[in-house]
């Protein structure tokens, strides 16, 4: 193992850390009405975040800090994404949080605190890493939902958040010291090489792996690990909601890949049936329940669980295809589901949340673009061609197919199709109901450009997924 | 042949048009009616060199256009036309422009969209029909049914809501079984090509379970009984122009895909499973004939005339062995797929003309109900004269060409069992029985209420639709044989390919 340091690769997460502690000093001397100095801060970190990750940016696998943080050409995609999802969530957010007068310094200090700790699961290479990771996201996040301080609801999903949440970090760190226990490092390289040795059969091997695979579903949102993720997405505040569906789902998928493929791979065998009840469960209740929801941001957390369900279809397969295809299922699922949040913060005013799926009725007489763009985001959601959502389950279901599990990819197309049913019920109500709510949209102009372009590219990804799915191709390999 | 892309135009051109009527918005109404007008009179002249230009001789694709699309699913931008799927793109651009005329000034609000709709519509179902890659003809038959979702939901009957998210999920839940078994040939054969598929090798249990993927996509689409439930109810509530393209394009699709997939890809498993088609085919024939009988509703008792008129198609499609095993011959055995062709198309103009008529009627009296009409000839003779002739189609009458592809079939079924033609002959009878008291009821008799009393003949606009109509039935009635030259080498092939196995050799 490299003794030395190699801080190179490390220097995205060492400016972002950087980045946030100036924000947050310098919000300081910033009054409420020039907050966006340090929004416009914030937006510059990331686009610097993103240049020093391109400048630096690895084509093979480099180790580093002796071992416990790793660089390959996945997590720059990643780390790229997770700006760029970030970076949304913060356009989004803007308006919203400023009218609600939520629009503090904290929020973006929090918000890239977030980010940052996603980064670090994405660069994990020890199972430390990965835990400092996790606990930075968590701990972030649970500020976050508990944003909105004086509203009960929101108080009280931030509670239930950080009582699982902590429930599933001992479960993670119970699993991690089991396998530390039996093979006797905390390097992810190195338990894969001594698991062979200790054999794919040791009961303390599969013990400590349920614990994990327990702590992975719990980040995911699968079932039966989802209970948080409805009451989450529904009490934050909308902006907040935004951000937790979005760069945490790449911080979770890193965490699989890193946990379950660099460092349990040869166990395959033994996760992929615990994968697979997850991944069946997800699709099924997360479908199944939408179907009930008549608050859009609960059914889009059911929806969320079920695409969950869909993602871990792509890790299963335990090939790299199925993690080309998960990878790929992810960053466009990221994709989607900030624009379908940003239409129900470009919906919103002050004293009223658009959250109920109600609030969307005759959204095309109204604004025949922006349901445009929701009926574009939600039959991409739904997996209807030609979005891209269309192209992320053909890629995962191929990949399922590819392992000879077809009866596997038949359940997920027939919860797919249940899925369709509350989907275009939104894009019922948008385009056959009368409206019930006369008031205009209110949303500026950069909120409206961006969540247009946001709807486009589901299209034009759908139509021409080419680019990115050899990005993904050439990134797992 | 010609040189430039005639197909990508054909697929494009009008869902630019369309996307240019949905900028405009509501804001031209009057010159966003004479844009769609044009842009579909224009594509459907642009179709026309597909028709003269085609080579009689060969059954290769013509009209080819091929291009990279999706490399990491090796997945081509494949076009082509062979004498299955001309014919049909021709249809669709011949179609659209009276779907366009139809809502001239029954649609009232959001027109431009209505018509975008519409345009955008036939792109995607020129795309399904040449598609030659089976990822490509996937992603057109299934973004097919957004817009056909959006007319029935905004433009529909009462009950639109209810018919049109039961005909997005009826047809959503039949084509995803396709899509996996698409993906599974994909994965054996290592592209989507719809070629590459038609030529591997594939087990019987292998080719079964693809048939039954197929065959719930396409049985949905066609729609064969037991799974034509959301039909009567799509057909009811959507605009003229809905009903129209659903009956005259939408349901040839599934009776395409019989011929382009499963037969091709599956032949064995289409000679194992042939008594479950006929059989299913004879249901439809037979059963919703008598169901169309007791019809109160004039567009359901069409609706139900057309389910029974497309088992007339899967019937046609899937009697080759049959005959095969009757006869000893393959000679006969092309005259099923001949009259299987003739048929979607003569449907196509008939059951098209059809929902005109009764979209000419119910602008007038508002109302669906027969029981609402009566002696409407005594008010409307010129287009009571339309409206009977395309009834007498409807119920087969020769030197209409709603005979040619019935004729065939039954002919076809007599070569492959008596009983088979018997059923199948029952038509005859029974779309005499329902579309003639339909006739009699609606056209004839005394007028009986105040609404029939008040109503004008048809304008001009709507003569000039009928007309075109009346001629185009008429012509392929009374001479069938150009359609029949353009598919009869693509059908032979057919054959030909069907009655040689794809099983692996034994070893």
């Amino acid at each position: 193992m490299s003794a030395n340091f190699n801080f190179v690769v490390a220097y995205p997460e060492i400016f972002v850390l950087s980045a946030a502690c100036v924000i947050l000093l310098v919000d300081l001397f910033v009054s409420d009405k020039q907050r966006v100095v340090t929004f416009l801060l914030s937006l510059l970190s990331l686009v610097i975040a993103a240049l020093i990750t391109v400048r630096y940016g690895v084509t093979e696998r480099v180790l580093a800090f002796n071992g416990t943080f790793v660089a390959d050409p996945m997590g720059n995609v990643l780390k790229l994404s997770t700006y760029g999802a970030t970076a949304l969530s913060l356009l989004y957010a803007r308006e919203y949080l400023a009218r609600r007068g939520l629009l503090k310094g904290e929020y973006f200090v929090l918000v890239l605190f977030a980010m940052l700790g996603v980064m670090v699961m994405i660069s994990a290479a020890s199972l430390l890493t990965i835990y400092l990771g996790v606990e930075l996201l968590s701990l972030s996040l649970y500020g976050l939902v508990a944003f909105d301080r004086d509203n009960g609801v929101a108080a009280e999903s931030a509670m239930k958040y950080f009582v699982l949440g902590a429930i599933a970090s001992g479960m993670l760190l119970y699993g991690m010291s089991v396998i530390y226990g039996v093979t006797g490092t905390l390097e992810l390289s190195q338990i894969a090489n001594r698991i062979p040795s200790i054999g794919v059969h040791s009961l303390g091997l599969a013990f400590g792996l349920a614990f994990l695979v327990v702590g992975v579903a719990f980040k995911f949102g699968a079932v039966p690990f989802h209970m948080w993720v409805p009451d989450v997405y529904h009490g934050s505040p909308t902006a907040i909601t935004l951000f937790v569906g979005s760069a945490p789902k790449i911080a979770s998928f890193a965490l699989a890949m890193r946990l379950l493929v660099d460092g349990m791979g040869g166990m395959v065998e033994q996760w992929r049936p615990m994968l697979i009840v997850l991944a069946v469960l997800s699709m099924a209740i997360g479908n199944v329940v939408a179907i009930a929801q008549s608050n859009i941001k609960r059914m889009l957390a059911y929806s969320t669980i079920s695409h969950v369900g869909f993602i871990l279809l792509g890790v299963l397969a335990g090939t790299v295809q199925g993690y080309q295809a998960a990878m790929f299922y992810t960053l466009t699922y990221v994709l989607t589901a900030v624009g379908s949040f940003g239409v129900i913060l470009l919906l919103s005013r002050q004293g009223f949340e658009s959250d109920a799926i109600d609030d969307f009725k005759g959204l095309a007489k109204k604004s025949p673009w922006f349901a445009a763009v929701m009926a574009m985001l939600i039959f991409s959601t739904a997996g209807v061609p030609p979005f891209v959502g269309f192209t992320a389950k053909l890629a995962v279901i191929q990949s399922v197919i590819g392992i000879g599990y077809t009866w596997l990819a038949g359940v997920a197309v027939f919860f797919s199709v249940i899925g369709a049913y509350y989907y275009i019920r939104v894009v019922k109500v948008m385009y056959f109901d009368a409206p019930i709510d006369n008031g205009q949209i209110e949303a500026g102009s950069a909120l409206r450009i961006v969540l247009s372009l946001n709807g486009l590219a589901v299209l034009v990804l759908g139509l021409l997924p080419g680019a990115l799915l050899d990005l993904c191709i050439r990134s797992i390999s | 042949m010609t040189d430039w892309p005639i197909l990508s135009v054909l697929i494009w051109l009008p869902i630019a048009v369309g996307a240019v009527l949905l900028a405009l918005g509501e804001r031209a109404v009057a010159a966003g009616r004479w844009i769609a007008l044009l842009g579909s009179l224009a594509t459907f002249a642009l179709s026309l060199p597909l028709w003269t230009g085609f080579d009689l001789t060969t059954a290769t694709m013509q009209f080819v256009e091929h291009r990279e699309w999706i490399n990491a699913f090796n997945a081509s931008y494949h076009l082509g036309v062979d004498g299955f799927a001309m014919p049909l793109v021709v249809l669709t651009t011949f179609i659209t422009p009276f779907v366009v005329l139809a809502g001239w000034t029954a649609i009232e609000n959001k027109q431009t969209q209505y018509y975008a709709a519409f345009l955008i519509l036939e792109g995607l179902m020129v795309g399904v029909f040449a598609a030659l890659d089976a990822l490509l003809f996937y992603v057109f038959w299934e973004a097919m049914l957004i817009p056909m979702f959006i007319i029935i939901g905004i433009w529909g009957g009462p009950r639109r809501v209810y018919a049109t998210i039961k005909f997005f999920l009826y047809t959503f839940l039949g084509s995803v079984f396709m899509l996996v078994a698409l993906i599974y040939m994909y994965l054996k054969s290592g592209s989507f090509e719809i070629a590459a598929f038609q030529g591997m090798t594939l087990t019987l249990d292998e080719q079964i379970l693809i048939f039954i993927a197929f065959l719930l996509a396409f049985a949905v689409k066609v729609p064969m009984w037991p799974v034509h439930t959301w039909l009567p109810d799509a057909h009811v509530e959507a605009p003229t122009g809905g009903s129209v393209i659903l009956a005259a394009i939408m349901l040839k699709m599934g009776g395409y895909g019989f011929l382009r997939f499963s037969l091709p890809i599956a032949p064995d498993a289409s000679r194992e499973l042939d008594w479950l088609m006929i059989s299913l085919s004879l249901i439809a024939v037979v059963y919703i004939g008598f169901v169309a009988l007791v019809q109160q509703d004039m567009k359901k008792l069409i609706a139900y005339s057309s389910i029974a008129h497309m088992g007339f198609v899967t019937l046609g499609s899937f009697l080759m062995w049959d005959i095969v095993r009757a006869t000893g011959s393959t000679q006969g055995a092309a005259m099923g797929l001949d009259g299987a062709m003739v048929q979607m198309i003569s449907h196509g103009l008939i059951s098209g003309a059809m929902f005109l008529g009764v979209g000419v009627m119910y602008d007038r009296v508002h109302s669906r109900e027969i029981s609402a009409y009566g002696g409407v000839v005594n008010k409307m003779p010129i287009f009571a004269a339309f409206f009977v002739l395309f009834s007498m189609a409807n119920s087969g009458l020769p030197a209409t060409s709603g005979f040619v592809g019935e004729f065939l079939v039954i002919l076809a079924a007599f070569r492959a069992d008596f009983w088979y033609a018997f059923l199948a002959a029952m038509t005859l009878i029974l779309g005499a029985a329902y579309t003639l008291w339909l006739v009699k009821r609606v056209i004839f008799g005394n007028v009986t209420n105040d609404h029939v009393a008040h109503v004008e003949d048809v304008n001009s606009r709507e003569f000039i639709m009928m007309a075109i109509l009346a001629v185009a039935v008429l012509a392929l009635g009374l001479w069938p044989a150009p359609l029949l030259e353009v598919m009869k080498p693509s059908v032979e092939h057919l054959v030909q390919h069907v009655m040689t196995s794809k099983l692996p050799l034994p070893l």
